[in-house]
């Protein structure tokens, strides 16, 4: 087995794994918009601790896809393809969603805000829903033929897999996000955060756990379920820093427990990356669905320096607005009436 | 329905939709770090207002370009699977790079800026969007590397029938890439120039129309004030449009130059590179030297093999020659000299292939669809120099200091904003529609590689029916037209708001918006 595909399997799932753990918790923010805050300023209390930094975050979804394309063709061509309504359903929802977030704060009237309020909540909803469904079908499999294609209409690729995935990113994105705004706010915002990562965070990891143990289970390796005791320790420890109201260690159990459950996911089906449910000859794997060896090198070396510098400059983002909001810190909005 | 059709529709109505955000981005970034750069350096009031203003127009249409831009990385693998199988190996590459080479940086710098004012020092609050800013113009040179290897493919061998990468340097080096950058880059700054133009003549009219603004008896400006609107109608902000007016008339006929040179060079290409785009830029059916300026007729492409009909009304001799190879006498191919040639090089019907599902076999017509390609290539050129006609004249209009106080010329300035936007479409589909039969275009005549080359009608993604292709057509168009509404919307209820809409802390009734002196509120929040 050549190394450069299996390094960009290694890759791609560490974009994935960035985008599920950044965009992971500006998603929940923006559910939370409509599940958890009370008025107009705790809101905006929520919108802004993200602000700054939810499209640098959404980056790495585009980042993925690109890098799927560029490293496994037929992996992006395939996959893409076969789930093109649900797809449909999560560019839809991240137009609304981008867009009513900067839209939101020059909006004159309240009931437009509640408008764009529902564009960023149901946005993030079916955003997360979708990017879930997507991930747990390229690691259970989609009805191809031979050619990569999918067979049996606009709707072939349902089942409970894809429920499952969407429930597991929703729910997961939910949890990080109280984590996030408890680390994030202070005031009622913050007291409340806590309270509700207390109660929900063992719920809220259930079906991510039963996607990571039924792909583990089906593909017979050790590695994967070391991963998952592992994952599952991470969550143990999140749970009891969350009760111990310690909101950063939790935040930090939450993102291990991602990062591992879906390293374990992933390498439990290594060395597929998409697999057919028709016929197991029918597999897109590492091997047959990646570049050439001169576009993976040439690749390596762009992201060799580019995701160092991503990581820095990003990291550095969230160091300039470390600071936690409150109410107090939003300010009024402002009337923008015509200059005669 | 047929489920090519459908698709490339809805590529043509996503792209053309998304890059009429996507010059405005680039042009006016640029412009907005540019004046950011002349405040830090002078400490002028006008500049730092200018640069709000602006800033807060190029942050409403920033965001339309970012949401719809996810759709077209996606389309690719969604709509165009068999494409994305055959090009991946290199046209793969570029994206990727665009997203993590500047996509990232265009957008951390960015949320750095819109929430980093006096939070971040000065000098590195600048920093930031020159960093956003100058991202947005690589964004551009990767997208357009990729658009011209589609053009122009190179740096490939073809391998069980995919083009696969052999040589990097060759393609992100494609001279249609090296030309196709700087036209498209100063068509996005001749939008740019057009919007500050449009905008800044209205304020400067509105100032007139109230009287705040007066000409004495040699017809030069005398600058008033109205305190009823706090600082918004001070002499500073009178400054704000009369600069806005100049920098922008100027951009645009700069860049207008920068066009047509890129332009010229861009047609000699074509001339080598796709001489039948260039024949069907030109209508032209018999061979020539002479630039066609009306042609009429039944401009007929699709399934006609001789346009035999169409009728040349008038041409300049030797122009054609002159765009083509910078001579007078070059014969110029035309459609019925070429089309021989494509057919028995690239076959006179579809290969019976499954990859070509139920139109294996058919016959293959080389001729793109005239009408569009001819009156494609014209628009762009007149709404092109129309602008930069427009912004001459703006200029000596306002060489004492102001507009004139009339209504409909106004009206017209803000209207000229659409021509650039225009001139950017009509190129675009020109150029796309002018490839056809071909998604990756074979280079006959010319250092291409001759022998890759795919047909739009093998590229589409077999498994994905026509209800679904109908179904996100329709919905994405009618979600882009909200948007767009909402959009112009937006920026009008801003443009009239003036400077304070921009920087409330200049309006009228300033009742101490809480926590003016509490340092403890953000200076921006969403």
């Amino acid at each position: 087995m050549d190394f450069l595909p299996n390094l960009w399997f290694v890759l791609i799932a560490v974009l994935w794994v960035g985008y599920l753990f950044l965009e992971g918790f500006d998603l929940g923010v923006g559910m939370l918009m409509k599940l958890m805050a009370r008025n107009e300023r705790q809101r905006r209390v929520l919108l802004n601790t993200v602000g700054p930094v939810w499209d640098g975050n959404e980056v790495w979804l585009l980042t993925a896809g690109g890098a799927t394309f560029a490293a496994f063709p037929h992996w992006y061509a395939s996959l893409f393809s076969a789930l093109y309504l649900p797809l449909v359903l999560v560019l839809l929802a991240l137009i609304f969603r981008a867009v009513a977030f900067e839209y939101r704060g020059k909006a004159h009237r309240q009931s437009s805000r509640d408008l764009w309020d529902w564009a960023i909540a149901l946005g993030s909803f079916v955003a997360a829903f979708g990017v879930g469904a997507m991930l747990a079908l390229t690691t259970t499999g989609l009805p191809l033929n031979a050619n990569g294609d999918r067979v049996g209409g606009p709707f072939a690729w349902f089942n409970g897999y894809a429920v499952l995935g969407g429930l597991a990113v929703v729910l997961f994105a939910l949890v990080h996000a109280l984590a996030f705004l408890a680390l994030k706010t202070d005031g009622e915002t913050r007291v409340r955060a806590r309270r509700l990562l207390a109660r929900w965070l063992p719920v809220a990891l259930l079906p991510m756990a039963a996607w990571a143990l039924l792909v583990a289970a089906g593909n017979g390796k050790t590695l994967p379920w070391l991963l998952l005791a592992a994952a599952a320790l991470a969550a143990g420890w999140a749970w009891t820093a969350a009760r111990a109201g310690r909101e950063g260690r939790a935040f930090i159990g939450l993102g291990l427990f991602l990062v591992l459950g879906v390293a374990a996911i992933f390498l439990a089906v290594y060395p597929n990356v998409l697999p057919s449910t028709l016929d197991a000859a029918f597999n897109l794997t590492v091997a047959n669905a990646s570049s050439s060896p001169y576009t993976l090198r040439l690749m390596s070396i762009v992201a060799a320096f580019g995701v160092p510098m991503v990581l820095a400059y990003q990291a550095w983002t969230y160091w300039v607005f470390r600071r936690r909001l409150t109410e107090q810190h939003i300010p009024e909005p402002h009337a923008v009436g015509p200059l005669v | 329905m047929d489920p090519l059709e459908i698709a490339r529709w809805q590529f043509g109505i996503t792209t053309v939709y998304h890059f009429l955000m996507v010059p405005l981005t680039i042009g006016l970034g640029l412009t907005v770090a540019a004046l950011q750069t002349a405040w830090h350096r002078t400490g002028r009031e006008e500049y730092l207002r200018m640069t709000k203003f602006w800033g807060k127009l190029f942050l409403i249409n920033f965001i339309m370009g970012v949401a719809t831009g996810i759709v077209q990385e996606f389309q690719f693998g969604m709509a165009w699977s068999e494409y994305s199988r055959f090009v991946g190996d290199v046209f793969g590459a570029p994206l990727a790079m665009e997203a993590l080479l500047a996509f990232f940086v265009e957008s951390i710098f960015l949320g750095l800026w819109i929430f980093g004012w006096d939070r971040l020092p000065r000098i590195l609050h600048l920093g930031c969007i020159w960093m956003a800013s100058l991202a947005s113009i690589l964004s551009a040179y990767f997208i357009l590397v990729a658009n011209s290897w589609m053009q122009h493919p190179v740096g490939v061998e073809m391998v069980d029938g995919r083009a696969v990468m052999t040589d990097a340097w060759a393609v992100f080096t494609n001279n249609t890439a090296l030309v196709t950058f700087p036209h498209t880059i100063f068509g996005a700054f001749s939008v740019a120039g057009g919007f500050l133009l449009g905008l800044a003549w209205y304020h400067l009219y509105r100032r007139r129309a109230l009287g705040i603004d007066t000409v004495d008896a040699q017809g030069r400006v005398v600058v008033g004030e109205d305190p009823r609107h706090g600082k918004g109608r001070d002499r500073t902000d009178y400054r704000v449009w009369i600069k806005s007016l100049r920098i922008g008339a100027v951009v645009a006929m700069v860049s207008f130059a920068g066009v047509a040179l890129s332009g010229h060079h861009q047609a000699q290409l074509m001339f080598e590179q796709q001489p039948m785009k260039m024949a069907a830029a030109e209508a032209a059916c018999h061979d020539g030297t002479g630039f066609s300026v009306l042609s009429l007729g039944s401009l007929k492409g699709g399934g006609a093999t001789t346009c035999d009909d169409v009728v040349g009304v008038y041409e300049i001799p030797g122009l054609l020659s002159f765009l083509a190879n910078d001579d007078f006498t070059t014969e110029v191919k035309g459609v019925n000299t070429l089309l021989p040639e494509y057919q028995e090089k690239y076959g006179t019907h579809l290969p019976d292939d499954p990859m070509y599902g139920e139109r294996a076999g058919e016959e293959i017509n080389y001729l793109p669809l005239m009408e569009v390609t001819y009156w494609g290539f014209r628009l762009m050129i007149t709404f092109g120099g129309l602008a930069a006609f427009a912004a001459l004249v703006a200029l000596w209009m306002t060489r004492r200091g102001t507009v004139p106080d009339n209504k409909w010329i106004s009206r017209l300035a803000v209207l000229g904003i659409l021509a650039p936007f225009a001139a950017n479409s009509a190129g675009w589909i020109f150029t796309e529609m002018g490839r056809q039969p071909f998604v990756v275009a074979p280079n006959p005549t010319f250092e291409g590689i001759d022998q890759v080359f795919m047909f739009t009608a093998a590229a589409v993604s077999p498994g994905v029916g026509a209800g679904e292709l109908l179904f996100s057509t329709i919905a994405l168009t009618t979600v882009y037209a909200v948007l767009l509404v909402v959009e112009v919307a937006m920026l009008t209820r801003y443009v009239r708001g003036g400077v304070p809409a921009a920087m409330p802390e200049l309006a009228a009734h300033d009742d101490g918006a809480p926590g003016k002196d509490d340092g403890d509120v953000l200076a921006f929040a969403y």
